[in-house]
């Protein structure tokens, strides 16, 4: 054995599908070849066994066509009420989803996947129904019959020659844990049909001549078993993939299917889709919107739209590419892609068409290179070819008026040039008239002009004059390519035209989507991002959009809403929930609860939804193409992702205030608790030796025990007094109460309080007489003279004198305290106003504070505050106070 | 403080009765140790209402109070003794809270100390509310006041420091008699406001602080180390007091 591992990347996938896998439920699939081969038997026989085992199993809806056996079988199970649907006079029994969803099965028996439900439910599907039963945790049993598979639906219509209409798409299919095939021999199920137990004896007649003949029902048969062995053959993939076994995965070849307006389309879809599920392929649709695309009948676009649903409902990928030619676009797309096979359908094209425009089949195949070409038989389309080039708008009369008042301007400017020039210059002088009007007009007004430019010339210019007869057969030739010439002009033109209006629609979409994301990129706060993508988005899409958000719960609730006074009704609401809930777009249009106003795309961010966009569009029609729905989804995307950077900014930016904050209570409490604890221990110390001793103590140890507890106490004062400052400040709780106050009397007040402390300490005080009166909050630059001098008392020797200035310098009082100690230590100026920053003395205590609480009261006060050396030795603190704000009070006199 | 320690009390007079109205044990423990040291009588009230009903009880001459009460707002309390007595009131309040002790003081408190205080800041402060309080009672008219370098002859309008004249406005001579009247005592910026400029200027003290630098610099030798003028940030003014007091 050769030393296989398995791909981890794989593996990780496969983990992450089972885990998915857990919290959904299981899907089991009762698959046969026709209606009554016993399936829906089967199931119920299986939901009984299931019950048997104590398993929590309800019957959600159950069609037994009145067969007795299946009934009796149903009996005993405990059934879901349907709900039931006035639609048309008649009362239909529909699955109720809800309930199901509250009753919370386990199991749950859904029949006939491929059910169309009444209008006004839900989803338009039944599928959609266990889709999301299986996404709320059920696990649900169903019956399906090979002809509603979505992929091999064009085999069975060739098969049988009926085409169904009620399909599910492979990617719902492909949702099974497990398919049970219930089989049927033909003769088998034909004599059960002939007994009447397959349909009521009447309606079985005519089934048996139009679906059930032998010949059909051997080839499903055939059809079911294969597809069977297909699904089959995935768990044994998965099986040798997790094992290593043999091969490895095979490297993925990427298929890319071309389509067209042409009703052969969806055909080719689905065989481009066998091909890739048979080769492990991944799929892509493309479209390619030439100028031709703008002159399409809506029905023909409409059929563009529902051929690139097919292939998205097949899990394809699809683009939609616009340039010139067909043939280029594709192939450079395939070559970006990496597409190993491009699939296409046979030209429609006819002979002579081919011959002068050439089939874009050549040219695939001319340029192909390396990829191969698949062409793929149109025969058998299943509707016959509608004309494609059919007038989208009532003519444009004024186009044609223009058209012939061109050709008539150039008649008059051609009979004046007539005498002087010869007629091939004459014939130039109507080719700029044509010209002139391609670029103007449409197709019609311009090919009118390009024959009547003939007509006319002959009419008037060719001999014999006057008359539509032409006497030189050789002006047949002139005729001939005069005509030629100005219809190719004018069929160029025409197209650049188109082209330049299709580049200039998608730039501007392009230009919205970038002037969005690079304004979006600026903002910070969540609700001016809103305004600005729906700014943006009013741009591009008309109609009226709103952002709705998530609260606390869950529940979304217009954010930002365009415009102004828009609402949304309770329909639209539900919807935007699902959308949001899901991570899908719902509502208008989409297979979600189509009835609603509003289209509603979830704004989806890598981290899950953010909200959801809805928009209510003025024509209703207008989100129907794939493309204007990415496009939607793409402002969408963008929209999310900002919201998510700001969210995430924002939690960055909380956590960060936390650290901080984290921080500044580490530092404060191992400051804290040294301080607070050192002066602590010498109370309690002295104050118990007090306490035990009294009597043996001498009076003059008592005294010193005293002073000390004293001293101790007085300094754990400060302290509290200089954190409870801070807290304060910090918190912004100061209301700061400016009044004219005279300096000196501040610093008197603070010099009294400190009398103790400065006792020994000659304090020289130089205030000039004339200083004026400076508007402060007194009971704040008390304590920062206070700091201050607290400060210079205690980092200079005793007996050192402390100098206290002020001068007035402009608009400013400076102050200064100064001191003639050992100063700071270099670099430290800075330093000594951070919180618990405590000078390099380590004799000194403090706390750290008073510093930093000085320079928040003179930063409040509108002031600085600087640290720095003496040249003569000391520190000196220097702060300035605003005068300004203050004028001399008049309206009083002293007398 | 320029306060003198306290001089014992003779014991041959019953002292001052006084009640201190204050929730926390601890501070009650100690004052009444110290307050009972120095010959005072003491009633003891831990709630607001207790105290108010001891003032009417006991008739004290003093009352200490504490702002943080319990029951009754401390401002309630002086309010309400305000209703009928004149008892010199002195108040207990946390440092920091100067609104509080203004509160206070323009409710009727006489004078306030701020916790945490040493023992003589609060004798020196019940000694001089105790003074003014009797001098009521006599309704004794100074005729000088004097104290250190400054003189103020108040019957012939005269003021002197170190024996020369000072010519002083008729705002800052009313500043000066007005706080001579209450010497030792600080007074709010609206009672003084009220007494010298009478009600229309009692929310605009920047006339105050006007006048009273002006006064500081014509009676002060040192501005900035006053001896006579002294400023409480976030108060009002106190005159010293002559020493001794």
């Amino acid at each position: 054995m050769s030393q296989h591992r398995p791909d981890p990347d794989a593996l990780l996938a496969r983990a992450k599908e089972e885990e998915a896998r857990k919290t959904q439920g299981r899907l089991k699939l009762f698959f046969g070849a026709a209606a009554g081969v016993g399936k829906t038997y089967a199931m119920l026989e299986a939901a009984r066994a299931l019950r048997a085992d104590g398993v929590d199993v309800v019957v959600g809806i159950v069609e037994t066509h009145g067969r007795a056996e299946t009934a009796a079988l149903a009996e005993g199970l405990p059934v879901l009420p349907p709900r039931r649907v006035e639609y048309r006079g008649a009362t239909l029994q529909e699955f109720d989803l809800d309930a199901a969803l509250a009753r919370r099965p386990a199991v749950i028996l859904v029949d006939e996947l491929a059910h169309t439900n009444a209008e006004g439910s839900r989803h338009r599907k039944r599928w959609q129904d266990v889709l999301e039963l299986l996404d709320a945790g059920i696990s649900v049993y169903t019956t399906l019959n090979v002809q509603h598979v979505e992929s091999l639906n064009d085999v069975v219509a060739k098969i049988t020659g009926v085409v169904v209409r009620e399909t599910v798409p492979d990617s719902a299919l492909e949702r099974a844990d497990e398919i049970e095939l219930v089989d049927l021999p033909p003769a088998d199920l034909l004599e059960r049909l002939q007994e009447g137990k397959v349909y009521v004896p009447a309606q079985a007649q005519e089934a048996l001549h139009n679906f059930f003949r032998k010949g059909n029902l051997i080839a499903l048969r055939e059809l079911a078993l294969r597809h069977t062995a297909d699904r089959v053959d995935a768990p044994m993939q998965d099986y040798m993939r997790d094992h290593a076994i043999g091969k490895t995965w095979p490297v993925t070849e990427r298929i890319l299917v071309c389509v067209s307006p042409s009703p052969f389309s969806p055909q080719l879809v689905r065989a481009g889709h066998r091909l890739a599920h048979r080769l492990g392929a991944e799929l892509i649709v493309a479209y390619v919107e030439t100028p031709a695309h703008a002159r399409l009948a809506p029905a023909d676009r409409d059929r563009v739209t529902q051929t690139l649903r097919l292939a998205e409902s097949l899990g394809a990928e699809t683009v939609t590419l616009s340039g010139p030619t067909m043939s280029d676009e594709i192939l450079a797309y395939a070559r970006e892609r990496n597409v190993s096979k491009i699939v296409i359908g046979k030209p429609g094209r006819s002979l002579w068409r081919r011959i002068v425009l050439g089939s874009i089949v050549d040219a695939l195949v001319r340029g192909s290179g390396e990829i191969d070409i698949h062409v793929v038989s149109g025969e058998g389309a299943p509707a016959p070819l509608r004309p494609l080039r059919v007038q989208p708008h009532a003519p444009d009369w004024a186009a044609y008026g223009l058209a012939v008042a061109v050709v008539a301007v150039c008649t008059g400017v051609a009979w004046l040039m007539f005498p002087h020039v010869s007629l091939s210059n004459l014939i130039m002088v109507y080719l700029l008239g044509v010209v002139g009007v391609a670029t103007r007009t449409s197709r019609g007004p311009t090919v009118l002009a390009s024959v009547l430019s003939v007509v006319v010339f002959d009419f008037f210019f060719v001999p014999p004059y006057l008359s539509f007869a032409v006497s030189d057969s050789e002006h047949l030739i002139t005729f001939f390519v005069m005509l030629v010439v100005a219809l190719v002009t004018s069929g160029l033109t025409v197209r650049i035209r188109a082209q330049v209006e299709a580049a200039r629609q998608r730039e501007r979409r392009i230009a919205a989507l970038y002037g969005m994301s690079r304004k979006l990129a600026s903002v910070h706060g969540i609700d001016d991002l809103l305004e600005i993508a729906l700014r943006h988005m009013g741009e591009v899409f008309s109609g009226q959009i709103a952002l709705l958000l998530p609260d606390e719960s869950g529940r979304l609730a217009p954010r930002r809403v365009a415009p102004e006074g828009m609402t949304l009704g309770a329909t639209e609401m539900g919807v935007a929930q699902w959308a949001f809930e899901h991570r899908e777009v719902a509502g208008l249009g989409t297979a979600t609860l189509p009835g609603a106003r509003a289209l509603c795309v979830p704004l989806a961010g890598p981290r899950g939804a953010a909200g959801v966009l809805a928009i209510v569009p003025a024509d209703a029609r207008a989100f129907e193409s794939p493309e204007a729905l990415h496009q939607l989804e793409t402002f969408a995307n963008q929209t999310a992702l900002a919201i998510e950077r700001a969210q995430l900014a924002d939690e960055a930016r909380r956590a960060e205030v936390r650290m901080e904050t984290e921080r500044m209570r580490n530092s404060l409490l191992s400051s804290v608790s040294h301080d607070l604890r050192t002066p602590l221990a010498t109370i309690i110390g002295a104050s118990s030796g007090l306490l035990d001793g009294a009597e043996r103590l001498d009076s003059a140890t008592r005294r010193d025990l005293v002073r000390s507890i004293h001293g101790e106490a007085s300094h754990l004062d400060r302290l509290v007094n200089s954190l409870l400052e801070m807290t304060r400040l910090e918190s912004g709780a100061v209301a700061i109460r400016q009044e004219p106050q005279a300096l000196d009397g501040v610093l008197g007040a603070a010099l009294q309080r400190l009398e103790t402390l400065l006792r020994d300490r000659p304090v020289r005080v130089d205030f000039p007489a004339d200083l004026p009166l400076v508007p402060i909050d007194a009971v704040l630059i008390e304590q920062v003279f206070l700091n201050l001098l607290d400060n210079a008392s205690r980092y200079s020797p005793a007996g050192r004198p402390i100098d206290v200035s002020a001068k007035v310098a402009g608009l400013m009082v400076v102050v200064e305290v100064s001191d003639r100690g050992a100063g700071f230590a270099p670099g430290d100026e800075r330093r000594a106003f951070e919180k618990f920053y405590r000078g390099h003395s380590a004799r000194v205590r403090g706390v750290g504070l008073g510093l930093a609480i000085c320079q928040a009261i003179v930063e409040i006060h509108g002031g600085s505050i600087i640290a720095e050396n003496r040249p003569e030795g000391g520190a000196t603190v220097r702060f300035t106070l605003p005068l300004e704000g203050y004028s001399k009070p008049s309206g009083l006199s002293d007398g | 403080m320029a306060e003198p320690p306290a001089s014992p009390e003779t014991v041959s007079t019953p002292g001052p009765v006084v009640v201190l109205i204050e929730d926390a044990p601890e501070i009650r423990r100690f004052l009444r140790a110290t307050l009972i040291g120095h010959g005072y009588r003491l009633v003891e009230a831990e709630t607001g209402r207790e105290g108010l009903q001891a003032a009417e009880t006991r008739q004290p001459d003093l009352i200490i109070l504490d702002l943080g009460l319990p029951d009754i707002d401390g401002l309630e309390v002086i309010r309400r003794l305000r209703g009928w007595t004149a008892v010199p009131i002195v108040v207990l309040s946390a440092r920091g809270q100067e609104a509080d002790k203004v509160a206070a003081l323009d409710a009727g408190a006489d004078d306030y100390v701020g916790k945490p205080f040493a023992v003589g800041e609060l004798l020196a402060r019940m000694r001089v509310s105790l003074r003014h309080a009797e001098r009521t009672v006599r309704d004794v008219e100074e005729q000088a006041y004097k104290a250190g370098d400054l003189m103020v002859d108040l019957a012939h309008r005269r003021v002197t420091v170190s024996g020369q004249d000072v010519h002083l406005t008729p705002i800052e001579y009313r500043l000066l008699t007005t706080l001579i009247k209450h010497a030792g005592k600080v007074l709010t910026h609206k009672q003084l406001l009220k007494e010298v400029w009478g009600r229309p200027y009692d929310d605009q003290p920047h006339y105050l602080h006007v006048f009273m630098n002006q006064l500081r610099r014509k009676i002060e030798s040192d501005p900035a180390r006053p001896h006579h003028l002294l400023t409480e940030p976030g108060v009002g003014y106190r005159l010293a007091g002559p020493p001794g007091d």
